[in-house]
């Protein structure tokens, strides 16, 4: 509780107890140490047994914990007051890629990260590294459809063949992309978006869609109470409602394979300990051992040649090749350009419209 | 007395006068002095259908957590001591839930297999469910429903102080109840009536929680768009000239108000 107590009000108290960070700063040096912050909750836990602890002891090195549902706000504040007390961050790939663009991020030495050099290029930024995949699919009631379920996004426009309630996500991140499919472009030419395209593939199904959810809470909510008949929702939260015994299914076809990503604060204090823990944290092994833990697929595609995941584990992946290969790859290079953060900007018009 | 109140004097200005000003500041100052975000917030149209849209569903929360709270506080004042407190204690309970869980209550209640809908074609009244959230209504129920409390008690408070003697006065000069009723305890409850509503509105201006949560995504009310600046445009000052915006406007609310009505009275009870 101190601890956590500590974390909170740390940066309030930062003048009257400079003195003493000081000295932890010191006796860190002793034993290597680094804070890592992700966003809690069952998938912090899951990774904590599959990559933190085990990384922690084959390294020597302490680990401390802290977790934000978003950290952007934080890293801003952070940075900003030149100071930052967190190190490595789990955080949406966007936000390491703005913040890069913004000097709130350091950039990665990859030679010294050499358990990246095997993942593709899409994987990886300067800024980044990917962690862990997850991927916004089509789920749908097996109630509503117990046979001829939809299959594409062109399905979920498809109100007449496929009668029922819909929901989104308030947030044009993978709903535009989501449009655009259903308009006819394939998953590997989306980008750059046409966004005036997806915009008016938008209106067309807006007057259909029940709710626009904002929390992936409520996506799972809305599935399992039968409000909605098909929706956007990521693969974790509904394959955990089918666990619960829902009649919920959903399909990687057309899915917006979407990734968080471990970066670094600018100017973190235990810089050379966190690029250490990066590599570390990507190892094949490592890596291959979160999916045991959780439903999202390891950041480095290499963790599937590892024999750690069965295939029939491997099968039900977001990241696995051959899912992989039927979805589309969010490029969060073109989301944090300036075209993106358009796109963002006008979407908060077209929801009140 | 400076030196008796300089203490609360600073308490108000380190909490309340610094934190509110330096939001003000970063609205308008950020590498430079900027009136970039107010532009936005008087040239967008969003912007001015949010605000639109806050009053509205305050006013609308407002009027009826008046009809609703005023019975509840007239039966908790005439009703014997014990029933009074049992019914006062009902009203207050609630304040012990969070909102958080109180709205996915409500979500539970109103949504198309909810226990309301569910009941009704149980009783065969509708066929298909009644669309009774993911809209304006369902975030009008369960805002009524968390800001009826802070309608009931300034009302209560009001009545107590109501001396039971006038009304028994107006009786023995031929005023029948429902005349008594409304030429003396009415008008003598008002400021209570005041006080509550104005309660009710202004907390309701900033209501977040249950319009995300219960809105269904379209009711965007102000409090939505301060985190949504944040977000993109990945600046507190976007945010505060949204916030300070509201603030200015609750301002002026009490203002004009205070031209009608004496605010100290109505908020200070006296």
């Amino acid at each position: 509780m101190t601890t956590i107590g500590f974390r909170l009000f740390g940066p309030a108290l930062f003048g009257a107890s400079l003195g003493v960070l000081e000295l932890a700063a010191s006796a860190a040096h002793a034993a290597e140490q680094i804070t890592f912050v992700s966003q809690g909750g069952a998938y912090q836990q899951a990774q904590t047994v599959a990559i933190l602890d085990p990384s922690a002891k084959k390294l020597g090195i302490t680990i401390n914990q802290d977790s934000i549902p978003d950290a952007w706000p934080a890293i801003k504040t952070q940075v900003g007051s030149g100071k930052p007390i967190w190190d490595v961050v789990d955080t949406p790939t966007g936000y390491c890629l703005r913040g890069g663009e913004q000097g709130l991020i350091e950039k990665l030495d990859f030679s010294k990260i050499p358990n990246a050099a095997a993942m593709p290029e899409a994987y990886r930024s300067p800024y980044s590294v990917s962690y862990e995949f997850y991927s916004s699919v089509l789920a749908y009631s097996q109630k509503t459809f117990p046979k001829d379920a939809p299959n594409s996004w062109a399905d979920f426009w498809d109100v007449k063949k496929f009668p029922g309630r819909r929901a989104l996500r308030n947030h044009p991140i993978a709903t535009l992309e989501a449009a655009l499919m259903a308009d006819g472009i394939a998953a590997d030419k989306l980008y750059p978006l046409d966004v005036d395209r997806a915009f008016k593939k938008l209106e067309e199904i807006k007057p259909h869609i029940t709710v626009w959810w904002t929390s992936g809470a409520q996506s799972a909510q809305l599935l399992n109470d039968g409000e909605v008949d098909m929706e956007m929702a990521w693969n974790g939260r509904v394959s955990a409602v089918a666990k619960e015994g829902a009649k919920v299914a959903y399909t990687y076809n057309q899915g917006i394979l979407q990734s968080t990503s471990l970066c670094i604060l600018k100017g973190a204090p235990n810089l050379a300990t966190a690029v250490k823990f990066i590599n570390e944290a990507v190892d094949s092994v490592h890596q291959a051992n979160l999916p045991l833990q959780i439903d999202y697929g390891p950041g480095n595609p290499k963790a599937f040649e590892t024999g750690v995941i069965k295939p029939e584990r491997a099968a039900q992946l977001p990241s696995e090749p051959a899912n992989a290969a039927k979805q589309a790859l969010m490029s969060y290079a073109w989301w944090s350009s300036p075209q993106g953060e358009a796109a963002e900007k006008r979407w908060a018009a077209f929801m009140q419209k | 007395m400076l030196a008796l109140v300089s203490p609360a004097l600073l308490v108000i200005g380190l909490l309340i006068v610094l934190p509110v000003g330096w939001l003000a500041w970063q609205s308008i100052y950020h590498d430079g002095f900027t009136l970039e975000h107010y532009r936005r917030i008087l040239t967008e149209e969003i912007y001015w259908r949010s605000f639109a849209l806050t009053f509205e569903i305050s006013l609308f929360a407002t009027v009826i957590a008046l009809l609703l709270g005023y019975p509840v506080a007239y039966a908790a004042n005439a009703a014997q001591k014990g029933w009074g407190i049992f019914i006062l204690a009902l009203v207050v309970l609630p304040f012990w839930t969070s909102v958080l869980v109180r709205a996915y209550a409500w979500l539970a209640l109103l949504q198309r297999t909810g226990v309301i809908n569910q009941f009704l074609r149980y009783l065969d009244v509708i066929d298909t469910p009644l669309a009774l959230v993911h809209n304006t209504f369902g975030t009008v129920v369960a805002t009524v429903h968390i800001l009826l409390p802070f309608m009931v008690l300034p009302l209560y408070a009001a009545m107590q102080k109501i001396p039971r003697d006038l009304m028994q006065a107006g009786a023995s000069l031929g005023a029948n109840p429902a005349h008594a009723f409304f030429r003396i305890f009415l008008p003598l409850s008002l400021p209570g009536a005041l006080a509550g509503s104005t309660m009710v509105f202004v907390l309701c201006l900033g209501f977040y929680i249950t319009p995300e949560l219960l809105g269904g995504g379209r009711t965007v009310m102000v409090s939505m768009l301060v985190s949504r600046n944040v977000e993109l445009y990945n600046q507190f000052g976007a945010a505060s000239a949204v916030a300070v915006v509201l603030l200015v406007s609750v301002l002026l609310i009490f203002f004009i108000a205070s031209r009608f009505i004496s605010l100290d009275r109505v908020l200070g009870q006296k």
